[in-house]
């Protein structure tokens, strides 16, 4: 059964503020969704409210997980049913080991999984060999003192660990060079392309990262609203372009 | 690495106190109150020698002298209505099995004679005012390594006995010294000889059965030259709701390049007081380790000092402080040093939540001529909701210039920021919150011997779920 995440006419605020004026989209496992968008358009806002940010007030709208209502539901639930969401400035938790929140984690989500712990110890190793991320990060806080590049992979590590049905990642690609967006973008490919395929609502302000992804949709967000879908062809007439013609041409 | 994992097989609903009570004999239960007989009663069950009879009643004029602290946690003790000594059963016993058995009982549920088997080189086991068990393995006693109650120290050793009581604590020292110095009973006595290594920890599990008890131990440890020991030293109670005091002193002598560990993990139940002094002697090149876990009791002053005399000795202080349910815990640290060259590092970690108080006092001086001398004070402290607070008193007192004294202090709660992440892996509040607590204090906690930080560590997510969804 693939899984399906809706968004129906979602209006959301925080300290009295309103950042999404309306959002209806659909997410289905299996398919690559992009989001795009100038700075403060609410994509960072858009994906705390799917993953269930209690800072975040809902004031409208409601969102749904293969037909159930999981608006005010807390964060861990959603996690548990299947949603994820890596985080564009990841936190500091210090003293808090990664492999102790990785372990837990994982435990969360494959109660039943038969490994040992030495074997698990060796299978995330060999997991974040493959990320190109340094296994010494593994017993340091999470993300204490790590770099940008770091921090993404640690995040991309816990999401191929975790598997989960359907990812929303924010701005994976800010703050790397081109080649550290590179091995990013590659191991982002590897984790959501391996089966079963997950489904993704990938947001980036660039298109950059999505020449080696390949989204099958693009849906173009402002001023708190989705106000254009189109294919990877409308993330190509952004970069020529710039967002400014799509509220001129509204 | 899997500290965290392996606790959550551990459900045990025993938070500050539990239920045991053991059913002992009690030949001598003391009617309520302190005067000159009862002092006199206590010398006179023990069959001490006179100079320590008089030492008693000396001590009890300065206890009755000397005004109640006016600084700290309010302190409501009726001296009254505490009784000075209880004897639960005329026992000494070196082999768990030589003990009557509705004591053995109590220390097999609390699993001491297991510890001892797996991890320990010896222990001593006090219940109520006196020592009841008391064994070290034989090959330590060959070697001269001396591990006893500190009454019994007294009877085999009197004159090494002698030499180092009351020596580094002086019986005026504070209230509660004095008072220590007028009815103690119980204690561990050790005695290293020089170059020899204690290897695995002595251990000396204290408990209180009776309910208004003041228990009073007195523990010496001597550390000749170039010797090394780790004691640790455990506390429990079961939960009467009626107030018993625990007031300890501790004496610890560092010889010259000696090492000394000395670890308390202690779990009082919220009936308790506990005001205790522990202060070290470190001679030249000696190395004094002073671990704290103060999870229990309902008012906690404990500081421990180093007093460094020789060139080149150094003090370690790690504590971790834990106050809940309107409980306070006033601790500190507090390191004088007295020769060039001496080094001493402070870390407290404090946590309250649900109308906890944590204090942090801290006292490091540096008098001229402590050439080069280095100290680093750190002290952190997270409050969990906003009816809990934390108080921080550092003091530094520095007269020399070549001298090093760095501190750090910070004080914060937990962030939305992290429980949102973690919560977004999977995890509840609950868990995300003792994760954020257990890292808080990882640099500490590693230097708690395991059997004690797993107690700890369920401990710790008990009081958090407790906690519930506030802050």
């Amino acid at each position: 059964m693939s899984l399906r995440l809706e968004l129906v006419d979602v209006h959301a605020e925080i300290e009295g503020k309103e950042i999404l004026k309306g959002v209806s989209l659909t997410v289905e496992q299996g398919r690559f969704h992009a989001l795009m968008g100038p700075n403060g358009s609410g994509k960072t806002t858009l994906s705390r409210v799917i993953m269930g940010d209690r800072r975040y007030k809902i004031t409208k709208g409601s969102i749904l997980l293969d037909g159930e209502d999981i608006t005010n539901l807390p964060a861990h639930e959603r996690a548990r049913k299947g949603l994820f969401l890596t985080f564009q400035n990841p936190v500091e938790l210090p003293g808090v080991k990664l492999f102790t929140l990785i372990r837990s984690s994982y435990l969360v989500h494959h109660p039943d999984d038969k490994r040992s712990f030495q074997e698990f110890i060796t299978y995330v190793q060999s997991k974040a060999r493959l990320l190109g991320m340094d296994t010494s990060l593994l017993s340091r806080g999470v993300n204490e003192g790590f770099s940008g590049g770091e921090r993404k992979k640690s995040e991309i590590l816990q999401m191929s660990l975790i598997k989960p049905r359907i990812a929303i990642i924010d701005e994976i690609d800010s703050g790397l060079d081109v080649d550290a967006l590179e091995a990013v973008a590659k191991s982002l490919k590897d984790t959501i392309y391996t089966e079963p395929k997950m489904g993704v609502l990938l947001i980036t302000h660039y298109q950059r990262i999505l020449k080696y992804l390949a989204p099958d949709t693009v849906h173009v967000m402002m001023d708190g609203r989705i106000i254009k879908s189109g294919d990877y062809s409308l993330a190509l007439k952004i970069e020529e372009r710039g967002y400014e013609w799509i509220r001129e041409a509204r | 690495m899997d500290k965290g994992s392996k606790i959550d097989e551990i459900i045990e609903e025993r938070a500050n106190g539990d239920r045991i009570i053991t059913r002992a004999r009690y030949p001598h239960v003391f009617r309520e109150g302190l005067d000159r007989s009862v002092v006199e009663e206590i010398s006179e069950i023990k069959g001490e020698p006179e100079w320590m009879r008089r030492f008693r009643l000396k001590a009890l004029e300065i206890f009755n002298s000397k005004p109640m602290p006016n600084w700290g946690p309010p302190l409501d003790i009726d001296f009254n209505r505490i009784r000075y000594y209880v004897l639960p059963d005329e026992v000494k016993a070196r082999r768990w099995e030589d003990l009557p058995e509705e004591i053995r009982e109590t220390y097999e549920k609390l699993g001491i004679p297991e510890i001892e088997r797996k991890y320990l080189s010896g222990s001593v086991a006090q219940l109520d005012s006196e020592g009841v068990y008391a064994n070290i393995k034989r090959q330590l006693e060959e070697k001269g390594v001396i591990f006893l109650d500190s009454d019994s120290a007294l009877k085999k050793y009197p004159d090494l006995f002698k030499e180092y009581f009351f020596r580094i604590v002086p019986v005026m020292d504070s209230k509660f010294s004095a008072l220590n110095g007028a009815v103690w009973s119980g204690g561990s006595f050790i005695y290293v000889p020089e170059n020899v290594r204690v290897d695995l920890p002595l251990m000396t599990y204290f408990r209180m059965n009776m309910m208004q008890e003041g228990q009073f131990e007195h523990t010496i440890i001597i550390a000749e030259k170039g010797s090394y020991v780790s004691y640790i030293e455990g506390c429990t109670a079961p939960i009467y709701n009626v107030t018993s005091l625990h007031s300890a002193v501790v004496e610890v002598y560092v010889k010259e390049n000696a090492h000394v560990k000395f670890t308390t993990v202690q779990n009082w139940s919220r009936d308790i007081l506990n005001l205790s002094t522990e202060r070290a002697r470190v001679e030249r090149m000696g190395r004094m380790e002073w671990v704290s876990g103060s999870l229990g009791s309902r008012v906690t002053m404990l500081y421990p000092s180093s007093y460094l005399v020789g060139e080149g000795a150094t003090a370690s202080h790690l504590s971790i402080s834990l106050a809940s349910d309107h409980t306070w815990k006033d601790n500190g640290s507090k390191v004088i040093h007295f020769a060039p060259n001496t080094s001493s590092k402070i870390i407290s970690k404090s946590i309250s939540l649900k109308g906890g108080t944590t204090v942090f006092r801290g006292l490091v001086r540096i008098p001229k001529g402590s050439f080069n001398s280095v100290s680093h004070v750190q002290c952190d402290a997270l409050i969990l909701d906003e009816s809990s607070r934390n108080f921080t008193f550092p003091h530094n007192e520095v007269y020399e210039e070549s001298a090093t004294v760095t501190h750090e202090a910070s004080a914060g709660r937990i962030g939305e920021e992290q429980l949102f992440y973690i919560m977004s892996r999977g995890l509840t509040e609950d868990e995300a919150r003792s994760m954020i607590v257990l890292g808080f204090l990882d640099d500490v906690m590693k230097e708690i011997p395991l059997e004690f930080s797993l107690e700890l560590n369920r401990l710790i997510k008990l009081k958090i779920s407790e906690l519930g969804g506030t802050g």
